[in-house]
This record gives structure tokens, C-alpha cells and sequence, in this order.
């Protein structure tokens, strides 16, 4: 297979702040570097992009140097927090924005979906939308023409083709526009998750219909998301931006893998640094000093069997005065990091005052929850739970497994159904099993 | 696929902004089914929920006409060459109305369709040629006003003189529309990053208007400011455009001549820029 996308060295840089009379100054000054026949003085002081760290100058890569390509046919997925630089990507790749340095090569048509309707008019009827909306992403109105009835048929809004699509409720108008959309026949498809607006079931078409685009004709998918469940069971290969560069490049599920790591990269075992600035939040009143998982004998211990007891040693140390202490402890679930909060547990009442330190060791006895690896939270914060006080440790890796064990007392558990977050055990009260038939009795 | 055919195949490369001169041409000819639409949009949607509907067309220049005559036939006593006032300022109000409609229209084509811009990539020229084209049925509905107000005179014997330059109107029209997309395409792009000069458009048109004979006819004007109305590129086409309806004042070749050079030379100025700020404006705007 060929590749469709090629995508080299692309790097864009972007000016933050406002345009003022500044913009003039920078404006003349690169001018004049330019005359001088030299490179333009602003570019050589971008930064990384890192929207929680401060930066220095007003320019940030929102990419560098991405390099990759895409292969015909292929369903390829795009991840990456909020400001990895995905959109950005998008934008390039969709012809919107223009790339500072690099390039990207093409082959075959494209069309990309940033948004359904664009250019939609709300006084205009459905049956002139069509046409609107599909001469601007590119379609032809004799395509437009031919595929017209299909288009209708498929948004369903078949009645009120005629009716203005201001008068249309906010389903039918997405409805209509995504058909529009879907009957774009480009050689790559350009996707971004915004498209999986609405409810669930226009989401399901959405992605039903990439993957038909796709499967049963053979075009190439490119899907932006930070939905790693969609991504998962849409893409065969991915990459992964994070802060502008490229992180990971690979199959779904490794770069997943790769992904899940590295937004849980902070570690705790036996060398736990708990001085890392990722994942942590709190202003430095109180800290961390050390967290350990321990089992109900007191050894460290990751993996648990269900209804085991699982023991956490904290220990703190206190900077300044602290109107008593609560410590939080939770277990997040999988991708969607629904929450389990384990123990919302008041240290102490008192006032603590700077240079204190604490231990404390806290046991979760009989932990019955669907085994699976949960990724910890903990908290540290005053009595009053007044948020400035706090020092949090998010998203923990050497997560603690939990496998459906020998110990599992009764429990209606079985590994491979899908059971909730809970195993509960159980106890059978009463179970008779009576031989003589009902069928007899109405007699 | 072998390695070296595929490498020239690609159908597209999108590079950083570099030169002046990368034009799409081709791609506005391939998107001209949107053009067409863009067009069929403005005439659909522009009169929707209004009562009157496109007799607003003919209210404008009527209500503007009579407002005119009033201040500057009657008040001011400025001449009119011999003709009735009524038609020597509609015929000036209806040509200027078309060209500052295209300059005004097209000034704000980024500021005005970024959220279409920020979306789906097409040649960005497509815009503003849209609203030249679509501002044309207003002007077509004024012209037939005109002529109706025309004949009316001529059979009640005033001294007005059709001729055979008449036939240059088309040729008038496409260099106003011209010169109204060249300076609204050159005012948008720089709207983008600064966006001052959206400020300075609106009353700019209303100010240069005086500048040009649409209030006045050339020879009321003192002999040593000829050259200065005769630079304004639109009082050739205007001038031209009286004499071929109304016979009034003389018909000046190179005036006009030089109406057309201005014009491709703005055009020209106005693609270039236009053309280099497609592609970065989104990151400005």
C-alpha cells in the first residue's frame, strides 16, 4: 500500500496575546529581516506548548516537527490532551491554517469534517442547504444533483425539505447536514470528534459510517478525538501529540498503552518521586512525602486479589499551619476516570503547624470491585476542605490490579461478564426446589 | 506501487506561505458551483421576512434621489448641466450605489465569514466575487427605475439624450465592480490584523462620494481641481455613464482609459495581497 498522507517536518508557530500596536513593531522589525535576507527573528524563540506552565515569550509551538504518513485505506486516529495540537494538525491538514515549516503531501481528494453544516443558511430550505453545504465542501452540482434523493432519504427530514432550516429542531438541522456530509465521496476523510456531537445514536451513525467509508470502500480515515474509545475501536493505527510533538506513532492499542502511561506518569513504588509536577496540584501548604501500597500483611503489594484488604502508608509533611488534616483516597476507573472515593478520612482537627510531619496507614478491608486496574488519587487538605490548602496526586500509574481470586466468597462475580464496578458478595437465604408442578394446582 | 511513480503523484502539497505569486486561479474556475450558489443564496436570502422585499431596491434610490434634490438641487442650487435634477442624481446615486455596495461588501468578506473560513477550505476569492455578482440584480432592478424615469422625461420633452454610448454600460459596470473588489479585497486583507481600517471604510466611502461627480456635474467644478476629481478613478465611469443615458456633459476617452489601467493595477494589488492573506488570516483574524 501506498502512502496518501505524507507529512514532514511540520512545525507551526503561533503569537499569543493580543494584536496591538506591538504587532506593528514585530510586524516592521521582521520585515526588515527579511530584506536582510535573514530568518524571521520571532521564530527562534517559540516554546513548547504548554498551557499549564507560564511561558516566557508570546510565541509557542502549537506544533514541532511532526513527522508521519498514512497509508491508503488506512482508519487512522489522531490523540491528544486538549492542546496537544490536534486541532492545529486539522487545520493544516484541512487547508485551513498554513504550516510554518514542513509540509504535508497529499494524494487524492480530500474532505474534511471540522464541523457538520458549515455555511448552512437558517433562511434557506432544506433542499437549497443541501446544495449550499455541498458546493462548499467541495462537491459539484451535478454530484450534488445525483446523490440528492440518497442525501434526503438518509437525514430522514424527507417532510420538511422545503421548510427553512431555521424552523428546524436542532436533530433535523445536524441530521440534514450529516448526510451531506456523509455523501462526500473523497479519497480521505478527515474527521474531527466535535462531528460526535449529539445523542448517543447519531454518534453511533457517525462512527458506523466512518467505518463503512472506510471498509466497504476503501478510503482513508483520518479521526481526531481524545475519546480513546472511539479511537480504539475506529482506528487500526494512531499517534499521539502531546504539547505539539509527536509522542507515539503506532498501533491503536500500543499507542493507547503508550498514552495512558504517559498521562499517568507518575510512579509509585519502592523509588516513588513524589516530588513530580505532573499530576500534582496544591499550593505547597501541605505535601507528600511518600505513599506506599501495602497488603493486609504489611509488604508492598500492586496486585490484589477480589476481597482482599489493601492497605495505603501515607506519610506528609506540613509547611504551613494547617487547620487539621483530611486525607482523601480514591481509585479512578478506566478511560472515563469515574471516580470510587475509598475514604474522605480526618487526620486530625487541630491546627498543625508548620515543620510537622505525619504518618498515617489506612486499610481498605475486603475490597470487592470488578477486577481491573485502577489508576489511585489521593489528597491531602484542611478540615474546612478549603481548596487552597490541598495537595493532590491525580492519576497514579503502577495502578492496583485486581483479579477475581480463589478468596471470593460467594460472590455472583464472574470474571468476563460485564458486572458494574462492584462484587458484591452475596448469601443465599433460602433455595428450595419444590418438584410438585404448578400446572397440577389450578385444579 | 513502485516508489518512484507514486512520488510524482501527489495531488496536493501544503506548504508554509512563501512568494507573492502563488495564485489558484484554476481552483476558483473549479469551485465555480459555489460561486453560483454563494450568488443564489444572496438573492434568496437577502429580502426573507422583510414586507416590502425587493422593493426595497427601488425605495433606496427614490428616497436618496429626492433627499438630494431637495439639499443640493433646491437648497445648495448646485447645477446639473441642464438636466432634471431627478435624473442627473439617480443616475449618479445608482452607479456610486453599486460600487460602494461592492467595496463595502467585500471589505468585510474575513471578519464577515471567518467561521466559514475557519471550517472547510475553498478559493477565499469566491467570496467576495459573489457579492459583486449578486450585487448586480440590485443594480439591474435601479437601472430598469432609471430607464422608467427616463422615458417618462424624454416623452414630456426635457432635453435628455441617449446615445449610442450605451453600449458601453457593461463595459462601465465590470470596471466598477473592478474597482470595488480591488479596494475592498486589499481593505480586507489588511482588516484582518488590524482592524482599524474597518473603521475608516464606512465614512471613507461616504467621503470619497464627494470626490467624485454624483452630486455635481465636472464643469461645475473650478478649472485648477479638474485633476484632482479626474484622479478618482470613478468620475470617468460616471461621467461616461451620464453622457450615454443622459447626453449631459462630454465623453472622455482617456479619461476612461485611464479608469481601466487603475482598475487592473488595483485588481492586481488587491489578488496579490488577498491571496497571501487566505492563508494565514486564520491565524490573525
Amino acid at each position: 500500500m501506498s502512502n496518501v498522507i505524507e507529512i514532514k517536518d511540520l512545525s507551526k508557530i503561533y503569537r499569543l496575546g493580543i494584536v496591538g500596536s506591538k504587532t506593528i513593531a514585530e510586524d516592521l522589525n521582521r520585515l526588515w529581516a527579511r530584506i536582510r535576507g535573514k530568518e524571521d527573528p520571532y521564530l527562534k524563540i517559540g516554546e513548547t506548548n504548554r498551557r499549564s506552565v507560564k511561558g516566557k515569550t508570546e510565541f509557542i509551538w502549537a506544533l514541532k516537527d511532526i513527522n508521519f504518513s498514512i497509508k491508503d485505506g488506512e482508519r487512522f486516529g489522531i490523540i491528544g490532551k486538549n492542546g496537544a495540537g490536534k486541532s492545529t494538525l486539522l487545520k493544516i491538514l484541512s487547508r485551513v491554517a498554513s504550516p510554518t515549516k514542513g509540509s504535508v503531501k497529499v494524494r487524492g481528494r480530500v474532505a474534511s469534517l471540522l464541523e457538520v453544516g458549515t455555511g448552512f443558511h437558517p433562511e434557506l430550505t432544506g433542499r437549497d442547504n443541501i446544495f449550499l453545504n455541498g458546493s462548499i465542501l467541495g462537491m459539484t452540482q451535478y454530484e450534488i444533483k445525483s446523490k440528492f434523493d440518497s442525501i434526503v432519504e438518509f437525514s430522514g427530514v424527507e417532510r420538511y425539505i422545503d421548510t427553512p432550516v431555521k424552523r428546524y429542531s436542532s436533530g433535523m438541522y445536524v441530521r440534514l447536514a450529516f448526510a451531506v456530509a456523509a455523501h462526500l465521496e473523497p479519497e480521505i476523510l478527515i474527521v474531527d470528534e466535535v462531528l460526535a456531537v449529539g445523542d448517543a445514536e447519531f454518534q453511533k451513525k457517525c462512527l458506523s459510517k466512518m467505518y463503512d467509508v472506510s471498509e466497504k470502500e476503501g478510503r482513508t480515515v483520518l479521526f481526531v478525538s481524545h475519546n480513546l474509545q472511539a479511537i480504539k475501536n475506529l482506528c487500526q493505527k494512531s499517534v499521539i501529540l502531546n504539547n505539539g510533538e509527536l509522542f507515539a506513532e503506532g498501533p491503536t492499542a500500543e499507542t493507547i498503552d503508550k498514552y495512558n502511561k504517559l498521562i499517568r506518569d507518575v510512579k509509585i513504588d519502592a523509588k516513588t518521586d513524589i516530588d513530580n509536577k505532573l499530576n500534582r496540584r496544591g499550593k505547597g501548604m501541605i505535601r507528600f512525602s511518600g505513599i506506599e501500597v501495602l497488603g493486609s500483611d504489611g509488604n508492598k503489594k500492586f496486585n490484589f486479589e477480589l476481597g482482599e484488604s489493601i492497605r495505603f502508608r501515607i506519610s506528609y509533611e506540613v509547611y504551613k499551619e494547617m487547620k487539621g488534616i483530611t486525607i482523601i483516597i480514591a481509585l479512578l476507573s478506566g478511560i472515563s476516570r469515574e471516580c470510587l472515593t475509598l475514604s474522605n478520612f480526618e487526620l486530625t482537627k487541630s491546627t498543625v503547624p508548620p515543620g510537622t510531619r505525619g504518618e498515617a496507614e489506612i486499610e481498605f478491608p475486603d475490597i470487592y470491585i470488578k477486577p481491573g486496574e485502577y489508576p489511585l488519587y489521593f489528597e491531602l487538605i484542611d478540615s474546612e476542605l478549603n481548596g487552597y490548602s490541598k495537595d493532590v496526586l491525580d492519576d497514579l500509574t503502577a495502578p492496583i490490579v485486581i483479579s477475581g481470586g480463589s478468596n471470593v466468597k460467594n460472590s455472583d462475580f464472574h470474571p468476563n461478564k460485564p458486572s458494574g464496578y462492584f462484587a458484591i458478595p452475596s448469601r443465599v437465604i433460602i433455595n428450595e426446589i419444590n418438584s410438585h408442578s404448578f400446572y397440577n394446582e389450578a385444579l | 506501487m513502485n516508489k518512484n511513480t507514486t512520488e510524482s503523484e501527489w495531488t496536493l502539497e501544503i506548504k508554509p506561505v512563501s512568494g507573492w505569486f502563488n495564485f489558484h486561479i484554476k481552483d476558483v474556475w473549479r469551485y465555480r458551483d459555489l460561486l453560483f450558489m454563494f450568488v443564489r443564496r444572496d438573492f434568496v436570502a437577502v429580502y426573507k421576512q422583510t414586507i416590502l422585499g425587493p422593493f426595497w431596491f427601488f425605495l433606496q434610490p427614490v428616497l436618496t434621489t429626492i433627499t438630494f434634490t431637495i439639499v443640493f438641487g433646491n437648497i445648495a442650487k448646485i447645477p446639473t448641466d441642464g438636466i432634471p435634477p431627478i435624473l442627473f442624481y439617480m443616475s449618479g446615486i445608482v452607479c456610486w450605489g453599486y460600487f460602494s455596495d461592492c467595496l463595502t461588501r467585500t471589505s468585510s468578506t474575513f471578519v464577515a465569514n471567518a467561521s466559514i473560513f475557519g471550517k472547510v477550505y475553498f478559493p477565499r476569492l469566491v467570496s467576495p466575487l459573489s457579492n459583486t455578482i449578486s450585487l448586480l440584480m440590485k443594480f439591474g432592478i435601479q437601472m430598469i427605475l432609471l430607464s422608467s424615469f427616463l422615458i417618462y422625461f424624454k416623452l414630456n420633452g426635457s432635453s435628455v439624450n441617449p446615445n449610442i454610448y450605451i453600449f458601453l454600460t457593461p463595459y462601465l459596470i465590470f470596471l466598477m465592480a473592478g474597482l470595488g473588489l480591488g479596494f475592498g479585497i486589499i481593505v480586507s486583507s489588511l482588516t484582518t490584523k488590524y482592524r482599524d481600517l474597518s473603521f475608516l471604510v464606512g465614512f471613507g466611502v461616504q467621503l470619497l462620494m464627494y470626490a467624485t461627480p454624483v452630486i455635481y456635474p465636472i464643469s461645475a467644478v473650478p478649472e485648477k481641481y479638474h485633476w484632482i476629481i479626474l484622479a478618482n478613478p470613478m468620475t470617468a465611469i460616471i461621467s461616461a455613464f451620464r453622457y450615454a443615458f443622459l447626453g449631459a456633459g462630454t465623453f472622455n476617452a482617456g479619461n476612461l482609459i485611464y479608469s481601466s489601467v487603475f482598475m487592473v493595477i488595483i485588481l492586481s494589488i488587491g489578488i496579490i495581497i488577498f491571496n497571501r492573506v487566505e492563508k494565514t488570516f486564520m491565524d490573525t483574524v
